[in-house]
C-alpha cells in the first residue's frame, strides 16, 4: 500500500508532529512583546539532572538546563 | 390469543426505529459506575461502595435531541486553561484546511490547526488569540475542545520581531541544503507570515 495520502512537508522531512508543534510555539514565544516574552521564556525553562548508571550503580549526576550559565 | 395481540402490535412498530445507534451518538457518561456498584452490593451488602474515578469526574453532557443555542468552548493550553466551559455563539478556528466556523450543532469533527487566529464570538464581543498550532475537537453535544501549545492575544505580538523573523527565515529557506533544514525554514516562514497577517489583518 503506497502512501498516497498527502503528508505534510515536515513529516516528509522526517520530523514528528511534536517537534513541529514545539518549533512553532518557540517561534511565537520569541516574537512576543517585552514583559510577556520574559514570562513565557522563564515558564518554559527546563532544569534537570541526569545520572548514568554503570554496573548497577549510579554515577555522579550532571545538572542540565536550557541556559548555559548554570 | 388476544393476550399476545398487544405484544404483536408493539413488535410491528419497531422496524422504523434504528436498530443500531450511530457511532457518533455519544451517550452521557454516568456519574457512577453502575455495574461496579451492583457487583459490590452482591458481595458486600453492608458497606457503602467506594467512589470510583468516574464519580469524581464531571459527567459528559448528553447529545441533546434539538440543536442547542450556544456552543460550549473549552480552550486549554499546557500551562493554563484560557476558557473553561464558556458558552459562546460561534468560534472560528484556523484549521489546516482553512478558517473553519463552528456553530452549535456542528458535525463532530477533529481538526488539526495551523498557526493562525482563533476568534471567539459572544454576542457582539469578539476575542482573538493567535495560536501556534494544536487541535480542535468538536463533539456531537456542541462542546468544542480547542487545545494549543501557545496562544497569545494578537496585541502581544511585536511587529518588528515578526518582520525580522520573516526576513531571517526567508533567507534561510533560500540557503537550506538538507530536507530537515528546509522543513525548519519553511515552518519559520509559515509561522511568521501567519503572525504578520494576524497583526496587519
Amino acid at each position: 500500500m503506497a502512501s498516497n495520502a498527502a503528508v505534510p512537508f515536515w513529516r516528509a522531512a522526517g520530523m514528528t508532529y511534536i517537534t513541529y508543534s514545539n518549533i512553532c510555539a518557540n517561534l511565537v514565544r520569541n516574537c512576543l512583546k517585552e514583559p510577556y516574552k520574559t514570562e513565557a521564556l522563564s515558564r518554559e525553562k527546563v532544569h534537570f539532572s541526569i545520572s548514568k548508571w554503570t554496573d548497577g550503580k549510579p554515577e555522579k549526576p550532571t545538572i542540565r538546563s536550557d541556559s548555559p550559565e548554570e | 390469543m388476544f393476550r399476545q395481540a398487544s405484544r404483536l402490535l408493539a413488535r410491528t412498530t419497531t422496524p422504523w426505529r434504528r436498530s443500531r445507534a450511530f457511532s457518533s451518538d455519544v451517550p452521557a457518561t454516568p456519574a457512577q459506575d453502575s455495574s461496579f456498584i451492583e457487583s459490590w452490593s452482591k458481595v458486600i451488602p453492608n458497606l457503602d461502595p467506594p467512589k470510583t474515578p468516574s464519580s469524581f469526574m464531571t459527567p459528559r453532557p448528553a447529545t441533546p435531541s434539538a440543536i442547542p443555542s450556544k456552543l460550549t468552548v473549552n480552550f486549554v493550553l499546557p500551562y493554563a486553561s484560557e476558557l473553561s466551559a464558556k458558552e459562546v455563539d460561534m468560534v472560528i478556528v484556523p484549521a489546516t484546511t482553512g478558517q473553519m466556523g463552528v456553530l452549535p450543532g456542528h458535525v463532530p469533527t477533529i481538526a488539526e490547526l495551523k498557526p493562525g487566529i482563533l476568534s471567539v464570538h459572544e454576542g457582539n464581543d469578539v476575542t482573538k488569540y493567535f495560536l501556534s498550532s494544536g487541535f480542535a475537537l468538536i463533539h456531537a453535544n456542541s462542546v468544542a475542545d480547542i487545545i494549543a501549545v501557545e496562544a497569545v492575544p494578537v496585541d502581544r505580538l511585536d511587529p518588528a520581531l515578526v518582520q525580522k523573523g520573516l526576513a531571517d527565515f526567508t533567507q534561510k529557506l533560500g540557503s537550506a541544503t538538507t530536507d530537515l533544514e528546509k522543513a525548519e525554514a519553511q515552518i519559520g516562514v509559515d509561522v511568521h507570515s501567519a503572525m504578520n497577517s494576524a497583526i496587519t489583518g
